[in-house]
């Protein structure tokens, strides 16, 4: 068993980090995706008024509430597509390597670097969406939103799929050979979650308790699945020169 | 390179790299103990020269980071340029931030891929002071490189590669092994009788006229010393009118300390006038050369 090395994944992090804050690409995706999936709902919700009966009033902050999800699947998929092929265009990837640095402690790393501030930021626009709301909105809506289920479920659901954009997202950037082609497949790996959550926005999928269990349980799997996927495929000799181990 | 630096898995043979067997076992141990400079340096352009280092110091989990950094950018005289962006170095300086880079962790060897591609004279002369400063200290430095004069310069072993390992060893062993052993003799004048001159000398095994006017110093490439001699009469070769008139002989011997003074007598006795008598030294490229016209030759 490996063991692994906080102090070399903590360097990891730490110059992950670093290199986000100066990239402006990373910076902008940061930004925007969170205020482009904010102002919508947080729009709509402030306009209702409750009127009908209360279940449609669940069904609309179910809606506003799922909708949120989008961000911790977006924003590390294009982060964490760039991850690995962006080191091997840089030529950067090839010193690291031969430190005595492990595959998984990289890997931790690299994920735990784009998992942090993506998760950090679903928090942080679910707090600004629950603080406008308490502010702002009708009092009847702004309690069926601190009371709904949903609520909850935002709570498991932001970092679990953004664990599951991350390591989709690295298995590709492992796996692929330019930037772009690997950001194109990262953003397509993240529509089956988006996909999923906007069924379930629009009830076209019935939320149930169970139904939310089962995902959350479902994704803990996919994660850790993905995990051991991505440690197989991030093998030093197939990213140096390309060709898998023992193919030559 | 990339086998030795543990990056790729060997095919067939073995080696040892820092006292440890090349195995997937001992890989850790290795990666511990060695340092490898690619051909692109491989910095994190965002990054500060000081945070690139750090980044390494960290993975190689070093004590004293912030003393090592210092030393490592002190050895390459990067010491105010620690706070600049990568992003914003020129290549020689990227270079030597690599250099810098593989010096951290104090390796047991080092691994320098083309540490010189892309500089300016000036810098690849700094890099070869360094290098050479950290081969006195006894690290061993494993270096690659398409230039033989680096190599001349840098390195007490060396192997000639062409597809597959021509031969290995010191410089002057290939040179011995290759070429007979050669004294170059200039004269104001040609020699009246040069067959008498060199005829009776013990250390001396043969002689031919060198230079344009007796066929040429063709297969030296590197006669220390030396002006090709022009044809008297004839258009200086080189343009160069110093050398019209002279002539050159080069002459085969045992040992060139031992022969050039019996030499030396001789031409005085001849009443030549001796303009220079050097050992003719075959470089690195000449060897080269040898041994890939013998590979041609046998295929």
């Amino acid at each position: 068993m490996m063991s692994i090395n906080a102090a070399r994944v903590g360097a990891v992090i730490r110059k992950e980090l670093t290199e986000f804050r100066r990239s402006r690409f990373v910076v902008a995706t940061m930004v925007v995706v969170p205020l482009v999936f904010l102002v919508f709902p947080t729009v709509a919700i402030l306009a209702q008024h409750p009127a009908g009966p209360s279940a449609s009033l669940d069904q609309g902050v179910g809606f506003f509430l799922t909708y949120l999800l989008v961000i911790p699947v977006l924003i590390p998929s294009t982060i964490a597509a760039y991850s690995v092929v962006g080191e091997r265009e840089q030529g950067t990837l090839e010193p690291m390597l031969t430190t005595p640095v492990s595959r998984e402690e990289i890997l931790i790393g690299k994920a735990a670097a784009v998992l942090i501030p993506s998760v950090g930021i679903a928090y942080l626009v679910l707090g600004i969406f629950l603080a406008v709301l308490r502010f702002g909105a009708d009092p009847l809506v702004a309690a069926a939103v601190w009371h709904s289920p949903y609520l909850l479920a935002q709570v498991f659901f932001i970092p679990l799929l953004a664990g599951w954009a991350i390591w989709i997202c690295l298995a590709i950037s492992s796996k692929a050979s330019d930037i772009r082609v690997a950001q194109q497949l990262g953003a397509l790996a993240s529509l089956p979650p988006i996909a999923l959550t906007l069924l379930l926005s629009y009830q076209v999928i019935n939320s149930t308790l169970i139904l939310a269990a089962s995902l959350v349980g479902a994704l803990l799997v996919i994660d850790c699945a993905a995990y051991l996927l991505v440690s197989r495929l991030f093998d030093r000799e197939r990213l140096v020169s390309g060709t898998k181990p023992g193919s030559a | 390179m990339r086998i030795l630096g543990t990056l790729i898995a060997p095919t067939s043979g073995s080696a040892m790299v820092a006292g440890f067997p090349l195995t997937q076992a001992s890989a850790a141990e290795i990666r511990q103990r060695i340092s490898v400079m690619p051909e692109a340096p491989g910095l994190y352009r965002r990054l500060t020269v000081t945070e690139n280092l750090e980044f390494f110091a960290r993975l190689y989990g070093l004590a004293h980071r912030e003393a090592r950094i210092k030393e490592s950018l002190a050895a390459v005289n990067l010491s105010d340029r620690a706070n600049d962006s990568c992003g914003s170095l020129s290549k020689g300086l990227r270079q030597r931030v690599a250099l810098a880079r593989t010096l951290l962790s104090d390796p047991a060897v080092m691994f320098l891929d083309e540490p010189t591609t892309g500089l300016d004279p000036v810098a690849a002369h700094e890099v070869h002071g360094l290098i050479a400063a950290l081969r006195d200290r006894g690290v061993t430095v494993f270096l690659t490189t398409h230039r033989l004069d680096e190599a001349e310069r840098l390195c007490d072993r060396v192997a000639i590669m062409n597809s597959s390992l021509r031969t290995i060893g010191r410089p002057d062993e290939l040179r011995q092994a290759l070429f007979s052993r050669s004294l170059a003799v200039r004269t104001a004048k040609p020699l009246a009788r040069p067959d008498q001159v060199f005829a009776g000398l013990s250390a001396v095994h043969g002689w031919r006229a060198a230079g344009p006017a007796g066929g040429g110093l063709a297969g030296l490439s590197a006669v220390q010393g030396w002006r090709v001699t022009d044809p008297p009469g004839g258009d200086a070769a080189g343009g160069d009118p110093a050398a019209v008139g002279t002539a050159g002989y080069l002459l085969t011997v045992t040992d060139p300390a031992q022969a050039a003074p019996g030499v030396t007598r001789a031409l005085v006795a001849a009443g030549a006038d001796v303009l220079s008598i050097t050992e003719s030294r075959h470089t690195l490229e000449d060897v080269y050369l040898e041994l890939i016209n013998d590979q041609e030759g046998q295929s």
